[in-house]
């Protein structure tokens, strides 16, 4: 299969520093030269400016019809390759050829103007676009019914709600009739009902055999939506693949130390001379080490690692998480009627020494986002012995195993998998009809 | 407008495109393929390429960018402006008051004739939409970043639809000197051929200053802020208030130095049938072409670089 973009040895560089980077005045230079007359001139020949690659070697291809997703985090470079591929900026080195129409969508709105009304912000942005004035014509009213904003076309965006707002910009933006389409994040603004639109439109637009090139951080999306992923770190491609493998390697990169907190000196650790905390960690198993970054569909772990000192005293291990918000999320603590699983040491007296104790939360149960961890441990039945706030944050990544039909925003602290059950009840609908 | 706004996302806009795509398997995207690739790229991207045919194309397939974006300039600008288009003729027919009185009147500048408001409005005319033009325009790719640095499209565009906008207000302006003509008797001669070719070189040498000032000024805004002391000094010495021949005799081949000279005074010239000063005049398309070829050249070379230093 022939490609319909093909990128070779692509790379960009950025100078940083004060000579490259954004505006500058003459009088600066000039007082710098004046006031340090051989170190300015010596800054003018020294050519060697400090450089940073936001992107390296990059190489791929793209089939026609195919949806690429492009992950990896902020500042991995993802931006830079969709500002080259839409010719924004050009590339330090290396080839891109197009064998289509590219159109690009780096922003939902780009060249709105608040005074304007909605009608002549849909001619405008279109022209923005590059979309031809005929082009706008046959699909305005096709535009004005997705945005839904029919009552308010005449209306200047300033009144707009942003919610309007983005409906009338994305509508623009997805009667773009490129071959190659070339979108960054704007699934990420919006609400869920909107998101939703959103990626039924793009499904919608690859079924027309358009290729897109989508930059997320929506996990599920990515491998919901596309047939391959790239992954970008510090501007290389690392991997590349299969969506749900490539979000896999994603999430193990993104892995950090911080999924871990260590008190090597007993004397400086949170508690008192009856217990000491040593350690709190976030664990997957698969993964084998701490982490920050937390699969939704596997089992996390919370490890509390603590110090008896007082011999034959009786200990309980518990944990709160709280959101981002800082609502409780639960709270559990290993007391025997509280636990699920037999564990002796909640109904004997520990002896001194350093002991482990591990919380396994569900797979499937927290919703995506940042959760913060509470470390406690008290002696029965209920003396609070050490509370430490906040030890660590880990952040729950959707993989996209409950998201095979639903893309948007999840509402709820919690996203536990449960069961449901329907039976028909009866046949006929006449207790309706007599009702009328 | 119909206010019908429940079950519109059944209407998506692509229900009328998608009909003339066969719908396909999401695994299976070859079978999609509605157009067949050209063997050769459609686009290169590749740094340091060069002026090309290519470029002129491009610039001609977004004429309607051009075209939008100066209607745009002009739209805002009056949208919330009681008086609206008013303003357009406010400033030049305060400006020829103004030195009507103070220089027709009291210093009594000789003008062979000619009423000193016709004058000076034939001079305000030209050099009004000069003077603007290039202190928009200069401004133009600076006030125009959230577009660079977000969507692709030949950058000319920018200094040119402010040059654009402007070239409307001047359109507005001349109809209040052909109100004036009518009022002073003034009868059209042969001399008004040239007008329109006037007006093409003052539009040109507005856009060559533009293409050079607005590409400097991406990166160096001294150039924003030098602009109106420099547009300011270069009134007083351009026939703008005065006729050339009040400049003395061995002064008149340095001042004509100034490529307005020629193109203020043509436009003068041509209005109320004076005789040309074809010396100014071959001065100022020399220098006219000259400048456009070179900020071209210029605006070329460092436009690449606008997205990563605006």
């Amino acid at each position: 299969m022939k490609p319909i973009i093909k990128v070779e040895n692509v790379s960009k560089r950025y100078f940083i520093g004060a000579r490259e980077v954004g505006p500058q005045t003459w009088r600066k230079r000039l007082t710098g030269v004046v006031s340090s007359p051989f170190k300015s001139i010596r800054a003018q020949l020294n050519s060697s400016r400090e450089t940073i690659w936001a992107l390296k070697e990059i190489n791929f291809e793209v089939e026609p019809g195919e949806i690429l997703g492009i992950i990896g985090h902020n500042g991995a470079g993802k931006s830079t390759l969709l500002k080259l591929l839409s010719r924004i900026t050009e590339p330090t080195t290396g080839r891109i050829e197009l064998y289509g129409r590219l159109g690009s969508l780096l922003e939902v709105g780009t060249g709105f103007h608040p005074e304007l009304t909605g009608r002549e912000n849909v001619y405008l942005n279109g022209a923005i676009l590059g979309m031809k004035r005929s082009e706008i014509d046959r699909q305005f009213d096709e535009i004005v019914a997705f945005a839904e904003i029919e009552k308010f076309l005449d209306t200047p965006v300033k009144h707009y709600s942003s919610g309007m707002y983005m409906r009338l910009a994305f509508a623009v933006a997805a009667s773009l009739e490129p071959e190659i389409l070339v979108v960054d994040e704007v699934l990420a603004v919006g609400d869920a009902e909107f998101q939703k639109k959103c990626l039924g439109k793009m499904g919608e637009i690859s079924k027309q055999g358009r290729t897109i090139l989508m930059v997320s951080h929506n996990m599920p999306s990515i491998i919901n939506l596309c047939q391959r992923a790239i992954l970008l770190s510090g501007g290389k491609s690392i991997a590349a693949g299969h969506p749900a493998e490539v979000v896999q390697s994603y999430l193990s990169i993104v892995r950090s130390a911080s999924g871990e907190v260590i008190w090597p000196d007993p004397a400086q650790a949170p508690g008192n001379e009856t217990v000491r905390l040593h350690a709190v960690r976030v664990i997957q198993e698969e993964l084998g080490g701490p982490t920050a970054d937390v699969d939704i569909s596997k089992e996390t772990l919370i490890q509390l690692i603590y110090w008896n000192l007082q011999d034959g005293a009786l200990l309980y291990p518990a944990i709160w998480l709280r959101d981002q918000m800082g609502t409780y999320v639960l709270s559990s603590s290993n007391h025997k009627s509280v636990s699920l699983t037999e564990d002796a040491w909640n109904k004997s007296p520990y002896p001194t020494g350093l002991f482990q104790s591990v919380c396994r939360i569900p797979a499937n149960f927290l919703n995506e986002g940042q959760y913060s961890v509470t470390a406690i441990v008290g002696k029965a039945p209920f003396d609070t012995q050490i509370l430490e706030d906040y030890v660590l944050t880990f952040r729950v990544h959707d993989t996209g195993e409950m998201r095979k039909e639903y893309f948007g925003a999840w509402v709820g602290t919690v996203r536990p998998r449960l069961a449901w059950h329907t039976e028909h009840l009866r046949p006929d609908v006449g207790a309706i009809e007599s009702a009328d | 407008m119909g206010a019908t706004i429940s079950n519109s996302t059944d209407a998506l806009p692509s229900d009328v495109t998608a009909s003339t795509a066969p719908p396909a398997l999401k695994s299976s995207p070859q079978h999609s393929l509605t157009f067949s690739l050209p063997d050769k790229p459609l686009i290169v991207i590749e740094p340091n390429r060069t002026w090309s045919s290519h470029d002129l194309i491009d610039l001609w397939a977004y004429r309607e960018l051009l075209y939008f974006l100066i209607w745009r300039d002009v739209k805002v600008r009056y949208k919330q402006a009681v008086l609206g288009v008013f303003w357009v003729v406010l400033q030049p027919l305060m400006t020829t008051l103004i030195f009507t009185i103070f220089l027709g009147y009291l210093a009594r500048i000789p003008t062979s004739g000619i009423p000193y408001p016709l004058l000076v409005y034939a001079g305000i005319l030209p050099w009004t939409f000069f003077s603007a033009a290039v202190i928009t325009s200069g401004n133009s790719l600076v006030g125009n970043a959230h577009l660079i640095t977000k969507v692709y499209f030949p950058r000319l565009i920018v200094p040119m639809a402010a040059v654009g906008a402007r070239l409307v207000d001047f359109a507005i302006a001349f109809l209040i000197l052909i109100g004036m003509m009518i009022y002073y008797h003034v009868p059209v001669g042969w001399n008004i051929v040239m007008l329109p070719g006037l007006i093409v070189l003052n539009t040109l040498l507005a856009l060559g200053a533009s293409f050079l000032l607005s590409a400097i000024n991406v990166k160096y805004r001294d150039i924003g802020a030098a602009l109106p002391v420099v547009i300011q000094f270069w009134v007083y010495v351009s026939p703008v208030l005065y006729p050339t021949s009040l400049v003395p005799p061995k002064w008149q081949s340095l001042y004509m130095l100034n490529p307005l000279v020629g193109i203020i005074e043509g436009f003068r010239s041509s209005i109320l049938n004076l005789s040309f000063n074809w010396m100014a005049l071959g001065i100022s398309i020399a220098f006219t072409a000259a400048v456009l070829i070179c900020s071209a050249y210029v605006f070329r070379r460092v436009e690449k670089s606008f997205a990563d230093v605006i």
